[in-house]
């Protein structure tokens, strides 16, 4: 159910690039390459400049001209609009607790899980392993109306805060996260603290936890983004506004805004910048977090 | 006991709640959908006893001469022709430019990360705004521009979709072609500048092959995403439109399932899709493996 993608792992792990066969490269060679490098970042970044401006222009200006404001013409008026219409504190405020909830549980026991599966021997550990494995390749989207059925329906948890957190509780790519970092930690560290007496839950909590801060920042940046962007399950789950997240109830705004009027695009580009910048701050924070791997030191160290 | 179990059964203990967890979300459910969609399931208020009829294969010869449910598998191969070599091709010249020395590199990196970082409602929100008939689009390529316009046009609709997806998660597949690219052995790059090959020809005899693996993540990445679409069939184009041109596998099984409250029917067509996807997989394996 969760984002089941594990392409980030090759990434948390990735060391930064070696940069052979370009060395004693021409000058004009350097600047070629920076052509498309940079097209690039236009392409990626421009829409999301455009959004900005145009959620601060009272009646956003779809001409190219649009795209450059008069800095004193610009308001918070769509803010305001979109504030009246869905309530962004209380919106805000349900993301957080969705978001919130998945990140506790994935902490909680996605570590314990994944900590078993590294670092304990016990009979059936490769069957759970492989399982998920296995359930990580399954497109589980496809499987919404049965789970829907289930949560809704058969556990009477439509409209509740748990039954919108519950599949996406513990993130299984963390738990993969979780044990391809406790797997690097030396074995003789762990024989070291049980010959000493230190029992599995204190191995863990104080000598694994501290070395592997890392490995739980970037697990817990990618749980982060999941049920914070999550669309489709909060939108089956929840029909009573006051426990809609952010995105749907955006969402709902944007899918009625047909009868708003003749430009609704300036409350929904406020409502959706509202939605983007908190993750896009988060992620620019921690951005070296995705590529580094102060494992290495850590251990060594 | 110790043996028989292991060395420390208290390993069953830590991953208890991510087993159940497992077995609650995704196992239950998969057979709970084998198993409503042999009958003519359906809501009904809570408590009331109501039946619900076992129908055989009906669910699925049903889908499988629907017309929206062809509309949506085509839909998927439009998307995979249109994401895969556009994903491939971009990623593979960014990551490449970006693997060598130059300037501003975690700029760069983290611009194309953006999109992948931000939710779909929100970025749905700007392309609206941009190729809606009064967009930014339109006003740029003036004449040029289609009518109906770009997002009610049907001929239009399944490629616009397709490259916002691409642009979405473009970033995370310029990552990782940037750590495929690690992988390739340097003495590769030698023997093929021993051989006489200059840059360009290294990169087709060299990196290109280098990148297979990572290549093939894209397709079947791809796969999976064009059955998943959902957010987009139902915002960016309000609900599948135009008459139903863009409607996703997904968007259906919501749809079906739950708009017009006939889960039965909707779990025989994920079901469906879960064994194509599968069959997908298994195929990318066997040619992953076979090298």
């Amino acid at each position: 159910m969760a984002t089941a993608t594990t392409p980030e792992l090759t990434v948390t792990t990735r060391p930064e690039p070696v940069q052979t066969p370009e060395q004693g490269e021409r000058g004009w060679l350097r600047w070629v390459r920076l052509i498309p490098l940079f097209i690039g970042a236009l392409v990626f970044i421009l829409p999301f400049y455009y959004m900005v401006v145009s959620a601060l222009q009272k009646d956003p200006n779809p001409n190219i001209s649009g795209a450059f404001p008069n800095p004193n013409k610009l308001s918070l008026d769509n803010l305001i609009n979109i504030n009246n219409a869905i309530n962004l504190p209380q919106t805000l405020l349900n993301s957080g607790l969705f978001t919130g909830g998945v990140l506790l549980a994935t902490l909680i026991f996605g570590v314990l899980a994944g900590y078993a599966l590294a670092q304990l021997h016990f009979r059936g550990r490769q069957v759970v392993f492989y399982t998920m494995i296995l359930l990580l390749v399954m497109p589980f989207q496809l499987l919404i109306i049965p789970l829907y059925v289930l949560i809704a329906r058969n556990f009477g948890l439509a409209d509740t805060l748990v039954g919108m957190i519950l599949p996406f509780a513990i993130n299984p790519t963390a738990v993969f996260i979780f044990r391809q970092f406790f797997l690097q930690l030396p074995k003789d560290m762990f024989e070291a603290a049980r010959i000493d007496g230190a029992s599995e839950l204190t191995i863990l909590t104080r000598v694994v936890l501290p070395l592997t801060r890392p490995a739980l920042l970037t697990a817990l940046l990618i749980t982060f983004i999941g049920p914070w962007n999550e669309f489709l399950w909060p939108f089956l789950i929840t029909k009573k506004l006051s426990l809609q997240p952010l995105a749907v109830a955006l969402a709902n705004f944007i899918s009625t805004s047909a009868q708003r009027g003749p430009n609704p695009y300036g409350a929904i580009l406020a409502g959706a910048t509202v939605l983007a910048v908190p993750v896009i701050i988060l992620f620019l924070i921690f951005q070296r977090r995705f590529v580094e791997s102060s494992i290495g030191s850590a251990v060594k160290g | 006991m110790q043996t028989l179990l292991g060395d420390q059964p208290i390993g069953y203990l830590f991953v208890a709640p991510f087993v159940i967890f497992l077995v609650a979300i995704y196992a239950y459910p998969f057979f709970y959908s084998i198993y409503m969609s042999f009958y003519d399931y359906f809501f009904a208020a809570p408590g009331a006893i109501v039946d619900r009829p076992f129908v055989g294969l009906a669910n699925y010869s049903r889908a499988l001469q629907d017309p929206l449910f062809h509309v949506a598998l085509r839909n998927v191969v439009i998307f995979l022709l249109i994401n895969v070599p556009v994903t491939v091709v971009v990623a593979m010249v960014l990551a490449t430019a970006l693997n060598a020395a130059i300037p501003l590199r975690s700029f760069f990196r983290a611009a194309y990360y953006v999109p992948y970082v931000t939710a779909s409602v929100a970025a749905v929100s700007i392309w609206l705004w941009l190729f809606g008939g009064p967009g930014l689009v339109n006003k740029v390529v003036g004449p040029l521009a289609p009518n109906p316009t770009w997002l009610v046009n049907a001929f239009w609709v399944m490629p616009i979709i397709a490259l916002y997806v691409t642009w979405k998660g473009l970033g995370l597949y310029i990552l990782l072609y940037l750590a495929a690219l690690q992988n390739i052995a340097k003495e590769l790059y030698e023997a093929a500048s021993v051989d006489g090959a200059g840059r360009i020809r290294s990169f087709f005899v060299v990196t290109v092959p280098g990148l297979r693996p990572a290549t093939l993540l894209v397709v079947i990445t791809s796969v999976i995403t064009g059955a998943n679409l959902f957010t987009e069939p139902y915002l960016l184009t309000g609900g599948g439109g135009p008459d139903n041109q863009s409607v996703s596998p997904v968007f259906l099984l919501y749809r079906q399932g739950i708009e017009q409250n006939h889960p039965g029917y909707a779990a025989a067509m994920g079901l469906l899709l879960v064994v194509g996807v599968l069959i997908v997989s298994a195929i990318n394996r066997f040619v992953l493996e076979r090298e």
